[in-house]
């Protein structure tokens, strides 16, 4: 997922979070990262820190990479994505769309495209954590 | 934990004012023709039009269209490209000529992920050209687009509509805006589809008869217009839509 979007998503939602729980002031975010959204980690950083909305000013944005699993559906063969050689076109397409995934990649043990993100899909906000208004 | 892309969606949607997506629950009866049609003609009339092509795994409005060797440009996220005079947002851009074969969980999440990252902007209407089936793409439009009203495509065939009446109960018993059906590829003088329609109490957008010009006109905007099929629908959408 493009970085900007994704760190506008995490701001937006995290601060939805934040009203829903009636924290003033947010200390901390955790976020969980799929390794197949291949986010640069240091623009996704730098957004945030441009994006920083009023509850989150202070808050430190905790980043968990999630390593990307890959399983066969046809012959149950596991892989992991960094394992596998793409050129810059198909990381290009899977980082804006990772179920591109299914259009650039095979199953190196069978050939088959049938295969499940076993992990390392998506991106999560896992808590936010801050102070609790008074009253 | 919290699925950040949903909430992003919304946001990403507030200045469209009508969404409408073209979809029958059936395969090959003209969704990406009526939808990539309906899309020009908005456009030719001066509204602000988006086209967005949702069958990702058999995209084919790109073809209608005559699009190739176009790219969305990254600003805060996806810009579409204007092509035709249309916001025209495609998998193409990402799978190229490949095939991209997605199980229904996977189809969701790449919606999700071209909904949140999608910057469309103001829009007067946004069409969507639906896969067919009645299951995934029209599960998670409804999920996901609140505001999307149902244009639907038959054929004249009865077995065509036993499946289109499925999905079109399906619609109303969601309570979900159906704008209408269009009976398309009409051979016959039947009036069949349109008394079921009307039985439905849903609108019958009327007839887009077999074109035999059709298939010659496809990439070809310009023909594709004006061709019976592109002057029937012209007079479908004179008549029936608007925007409110
Ligand atoms: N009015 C018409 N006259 C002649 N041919 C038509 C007409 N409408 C559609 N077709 C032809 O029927 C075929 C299916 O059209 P189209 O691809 O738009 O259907 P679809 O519902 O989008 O299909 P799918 O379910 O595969 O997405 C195409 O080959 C198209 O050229
Ligand atoms: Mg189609
Ligand atoms: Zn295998």
């Amino acid at each position: 997922m493009h970085e900007w979007a994704l760190a506008e998503a995490v701001i937006k939602t995290a601060s939805q979070i934040a009203e829903k729980e009636g924290l003033d002031n947010v200390s901390e975010v955790n976020i969980r990262l799929g390794e197949l959204q291949q986010v640069d980690i240091e623009i996704f950083k730098f957004a945030l820190s441009q994006l920083k909305a009023p509850k989150l000013e202070k808050a430190q944005f905790n980043i968990r990479r999630d390593e990307a699993k890959l399983r066969c559906r046809v012959c149950s063969y596991e892989w992991t994505f960094s394992s596998v050689e793409l050129d810059e076109e198909a990381r290009e397409a899977v980082h804006f769309v990772p179920e591109i995934a299914h259009a650039f990649m095979k199953c190196p043990q069978c050939g088959s495209p049938d295969f499940e993100v076993v992990s390392g899909r998506g991106v999560w906000i896992e808590s936010v954590k801050g102070v609790k208004r008074h009253g | 934990m919290v699925d950040p892309r949903i909430p992003l969606i919304s946001e990403r949607l507030r200045e469209i004012r009508r969404v409408i997506a073209v979809s029958s629950g059936k395969g090959g009866v003209g969704k990406s023709l009526v939808a990539s049609v309906l899309a020009l003609t908005l456009a030719k009339k001066g509204y602000k039009v988006g086209f967005f092509d949702t069958d990702f795994t058999s995209p084919s409005s790109h073809i209608i269209l005559g699009v190739s060797n176009i790219q969305p440009e990254e600003m805060n996220g996806i810009v579409p490209p204007t092509v035709h005079g249309l916001k025209y947002m495609s998998i193409i851009y990402y799978a190229g000529d490949r095939a991209s074969p997605l199980r229904g969980a996977e189809f969701s999440n790449a919606l999700i992920e071209l909904l949140a990252v999608t910057v469309w902007g103001e829009l007067d209407f946004l069409i969507i050209d639906m896969p067919p089936g009645i299951s995934d793409a029209t599960l998670d439009v409804l999920r996901l687009i609140k505001k999307a009203e149902f244009l639907v495509v038959t054929t004249s065939s009865r077995l065509a509509f036993e499946t289109v009446r499925k999905f079109i109960d399906l619609l109303l018993e969601l309570n979900v805006p159906v704008l209408g059906v269009i009976e398309n590829m009409k051979m016959t003088n039947s009036d069949f589809i349109r008394k079921e329609t009307e039985e439905k109490g849903i609108k019958f957008w009327g007839e887009i008869p077999f074109d035999k010009n059709l298939e010659e006109s496809i990439g070809d905007v310009e023909r594709l217009l004006n061709i019976e099929f592109g002057k029937a629908l012209e007079r479908m959408i004179g008549e029936k839509i608007d925007l409110n």
